[in-house]
């Protein structure tokens, strides 16, 4: 069976006798002979055949939907053919971290022009290679801002639940308070922050504060407003984007954040049960932002002959260098999405990504009047703000609105509640069916 | 080599999409930006791009990889396309439990035969990659100490030759450092050890095989010592390739684990990344594990839980699930016998290649396992030639260099290059490995200068890393 060795029997012995050992076993010799050998409860191993019809299995009974209106941190968008054909090139798959800058100018670079893309869409002056995923973006982000007096990180309940989840398990061990502004307080009004109470929380103690743009339920902050009454209250603000959204809005840098983050999953990356996806950091220059930044930054210098040339920098702050002074412990992260994410924009292009942003927001709106054209009401009826992800509320229980539009072959929104349904419109929804979808509500 | 941005060309477009089917919603222009900037390529000039750009970089396709601790094995195609199968690739993570019943299962049968490999009774696939596993763990480990009221555990314990990401890690899990000297035989010093832990101490992070290639002998006296003074033994995976099917680490005594499925299971490492990390431990641990877990109902149906004192998530949804896909297909590929083959082979190319060069690159006088540290200091006193020159001129010769300079213990390695061949080269290219190195030598001694300007044949010479460093451009600033 395939163990994707390639040494002959007769190229063996002549190894080992090399080596001056009659068999491979021996060379374990190290290893105390009561722990070796333990025979494993593991299949044998099969053909390469047996295996692709084995776990084709393994794909079948899950449902793949023609239609899906969930997005909620995972976004299902169109993905051009030449994105895929040309991500899966092996010099790209099947390189390591490029530390040896000579051989590895195409990674660096490719590494270098996304740097670029989410700075350019950011606002932001230094992005790094990227990170997991947004919620442990989030998560560093706030360690950033994290000053000896100041160790408490204001979070409105109105972004990602995960995120909150994963800044409390990466921040709660160091002495990092998570706290929650919670909509029945009175911090979130018709869906957004609301600025003046956001104010009153914001003590010396404070870090910074964390907002979602668009945040979890789909609507536009004013960020600029939270951002410049923070900094009055001299606290930080990270800005955690869905980056497809940038294509409109304006950039986090331009509302006056400090940091943006987000999960750039949207850029050409497929849904693929929750990942990989693409996490991301940019900040503003400044005498420490930019030494306090995790992961891997690629930056340009030229060669003993003056070409222009990329390698990884700033290394001071990695834990490969530093090892217990480092500023985060993060290694291997996520190149090739990244790879793809820089493809994925190059692709669709300034216009072409106005284009799929504009029309995700324009069948959100459609839809959100569709759906509510009979006892169906938004959460937030006075709030139209939002851009292609909506809260529908209704007598009828929502799983059970779900379980019908799985019989037209839509995934339905996300279940929020008894009785609420968080939806996403984007550019691959059809107006058919919305239409159908739109039926259902009806009667809902 | 031009940038895409240098490519864009005001107007030109690539890819589109199906016209707008309603009409145009005008998000509020308070909200709206003034200006994008993205490049505007042809899809030719796109696919010319990064053409070029692949033929600029080197992956395990490309050629002989022996990247020391990164056990860049091939990466077999078919895992490639099953991860791209529909039926895993389309499906949200959101989706109801009932329609995701296979995403489940089969992270359901990986993680019983991680845990059967590794002889661990509980296994999370959410950590993204190794060190994002090694956080997990030791999050593991101050929880159980903590759920005994046991709160004076502090401290971590790391061997100066461990991997940069395990004292970082330790930190980030809010523990203090202490590192623990090396031996003679470059093993743990038990004598250190035993004076270091204590009622303080929370757990000892190790790697075995080290992270000079070696077993180490006394692993079963060192989990004594630990366990005796009421700490945990962590194993960093990363060097699991050279014992699996061989001998597992929850037999030596580890109690939690993080495995590297893009090294030990031949998933691509994609120029960085995604790994995929996942976190095994023993059952007192297994409560603390992140949640969601996946459990099987009375019915046979797969659904999500949550441990009793789970110490939450640490990642969005469930993992890099494409990545577990491609492992389990090579774990289903090898399988209990195949698995063990391949870390015997791993281990015989190995002491192959160190046999062939042990004359003239010393190295420590035992078997090794999957990999060797060559010291290069003599070489170095006596040419000038240092193990970064060596490592740079094999990149004319169509080699990816070892890792270089690491471990570093000062004084006793300073200069050095770990040579890990993996299992799935054959014996010609090792033979042509050794000739290089070999021919390396012997040019330190006639032409130094040549091996320090090296590589001569790639598009570029070595890059000023300093002027890099002291003025960070970090971005293309130019107009496009």
């Amino acid at each position: 069976m395939s163990n994707y060795l390639s040494i002959t029997e007769q190229e063996e012995k002549e190894m080992l006798e090399a080596i001056g050992v009659s068999k491979p076993s021996d060379l374990y010799a190290d290893i105390p002979i009561s722990l070796k050998n333990k025979a494993l409860k593991i299949a044998p191993g099969k053909s390469q055949q047996q295996v692709m019809e084995e776990i084709e299995a393994y794909a079948k009974e899950n449902v793949v939907f023609d239609s899906i209106m969930r997005g909620a941190g995972a976004y299902d968008h169109y993905v051009p053919s030449v994105v895929r054909y040309l991500s899966s090139r092996s010099e790209f798959l099947t390189a390591y971290t490029p530390y040896q800058a000579e051989m590895s100018q195409g990674i660096l670079q490719s590494i270098f022009e996304f740097q670029t893309m989410i700075c350019s869409l950011t606002g932001m002056e230094v992005a790094n290679a990227s990170v997991y995923d947004g919620s442990s973006a989030a998560a560093e982000a706030a360690f950033m801002c994290v000053e000896k007096n100041k160790k408490v990180i204001l979070v409105p309940e109105n972004v990602k639940p995960e995120v909150i989840e994963t800044m409390r398990t990466y921040l709660s061990r160091r002495g990092i308070e998570i706290k929650v502004l919670k909509e029945s307080e009175g911090y979130i009004k018709d869906g957004k922050v609301d600025t003046q109470m956001l104010e009153k929380a914001i003590n010396e103690n404070t870090a910074c504060v964390y907002i979602e743009q668009p945040n979890y339920y789909g609507i536009i902050e004013d960020a600029e407003f939270v951002c410049d009454m923070a900094h009055h209250k001299g606290t930080k603000v990270i800005m955690g984007c869905n980056p497809m959204t940038l294509a409109l809005l304006r950039s986090p840098a331009d509302c006056g954040a400090d940091i943006a983050v987000g999960d750039a999953q949207p850029f050409g990356l497929s849904v693929s049960f929750g990942g990989p996806y693409l996490g991301f950091m940019a900040t503003r220059v400044n005498k420490d932002t930019m030494r306090r930044m995790p992961g891997r930054i690629v930056g340009q210098t030229t060669d003993g002959q003056g070409n222009r040339c990329f390698v990884l920098t700033l290394q001071g702050r990695e834990q490969h260098i530093r090892r217990e002074k480092a500023m985060s412990n993060i290694c291997s992260n996520q190149a090739h999405c990244a790879l793809v994410a820089s493809m994925y924009l190059s692709a669709m292009g300034k216009e072409g990504l106005k284009e799929v942003a504009t029309t995700c927001t324009s069948l959100a709106h459609y839809a959100a009047q569709q759906f509510t054209q009979g006892k169906a009401t938004l959460k937030y009826p006075n709030n139209n703000d939002f851009f292609h992800e909506f809260i529908t509320v209704t007598p009828t229980k929502a799983e059970k609105i779900v379980e019908k539009c799985a019989k037209e072959g839509v995934l339905a929104g996300l279940p929020i509640g008894p009785n609420e349904i968080l939806w996403c419109m984007t550019e691959k929804v059809r107006k058919s069916d919305i239409d159908k979808v739109a039926e259902i509500m009806r009667r809902a | 080599m031009k940038l895409i941005f240098e490519r864009s060309r005001k107007g030109v477009r690539c890819a589109t999409i199906r016209p707008l089917e309603v009409s145009t919603y005008s998000v509020e222009k308070k909200y709206l930006r003034k200006e994008l900037a993205l490049p505007e390529v042809a899809e030719v000039d796109l696919a010319r791009h990064y053409t070029e750009l692949s033929r600029n970089a080197f992956g395990v396709d490309s050629g002989f990889y022996p990247l020391g601790s990164c056990t860049m094995k091939y990466n077999p195609k078919i895992n490639e396309e099953l991860a791209s199968l529909p039926g895993f690739s389309r499906v949200h993570p959101r989706q109801e439990v009932d329609t995701v019943q296979d995403s489940l299962h089969l992270m359901a049968d990986l993680s019983a035969d991680l845990m059967e490999l590794t002889g661990m009774d509980g296994m999370t696939l959410q950590p993204c990659a190794g060190a994002h596993g090694e956080f997990t763990g030791l999050l593991l480990i101050a929880a159980y100490h903590e759920s005994r009221k046991d709160t004076k555990r502090t401290k971590i314990l790391v061997p100066d030759t461990a991997h940069g990401t395990n004292p970082a890690s330790a930190v980030m899990a809010g523990f203090e450092v202490v590192n623990i000297p090396s031996n003679a035989e470059k093993g743990v010093d038990l004598d250190a050890l035993r004076a270091a832990v204590g009622p303080d101490t929370a757990a000892l992070m190790l790697t075995n095989p080290t992270t000079l290639g070696l077993f180490e002998k006394n692993i079963e006296e060192i989990s004594k010592i630990v366990h005796d003074a009421g700490g945990l033994l962590y194993y960093d995976g990363a060097n699991l390739n050279a014992i699996m099917g061989v001998v597992r680490p929850g037999d030596m005594g580890f109690d939690v684990i993080h495995l590297n499925l893009h090294k030990t299971f031949s998933t691509p490492h994609g120029g960085g990344g995604p790994g995929s990390g996942p976190v095994g431990c023993k059952a007192m641990l297994a409560e603390f594990l992140p949640k969601p877990s996946i459990v099987k109902d009375k019915k046979g149906n797969y659904e999500f839980s949550c441990p009793k004192n789970s110490i939450g998530k640490v990642s969005t949804f469930y993992g890099n699930f494409a990545v577990m896909v491609k492992a389990f297909a090579y774990v289903r590929t090898l399988g209990s016998d195949g698995i063990k083959e391949a870390a015997e082979h791993a281990v015989l190319n190995a002491n192959y290649m160190k046999a062939k060069l042990e004359d003239i690159y010393p190295t420590e006088n035992r078997y090794c396992m999957h990999e060797f540290v060559v010291d290069i200091q003599k070489l170095k006193d006596q040419t000038g030639v240092s193990a970064k020159d060596i490592a740079k001129a094999m990149i004319d010769k169509g080699i990816h260099p070892p890792t270089m300079y690491f471990p570093h213990i000062p004084g006793v390695i300073d200069e050095s290059l770990m040579i890990e061949p993996t299992e799935t080269e054959n014996k010609e290219t090792l033979d042509e490995a050794i000739a290089v190195l070999r021919e390396l030598y012997d040019l330190a001694f006639k032409d130094a200068k040549y091996l320090q300007e090296a590589p001569h044949n790639m598009a570029i010479s070595r890059p000023d890393e300093v002027a890099a460093a002291r003025k960070p451009i970090v971005r293309f600033e130019g107009e496009y």
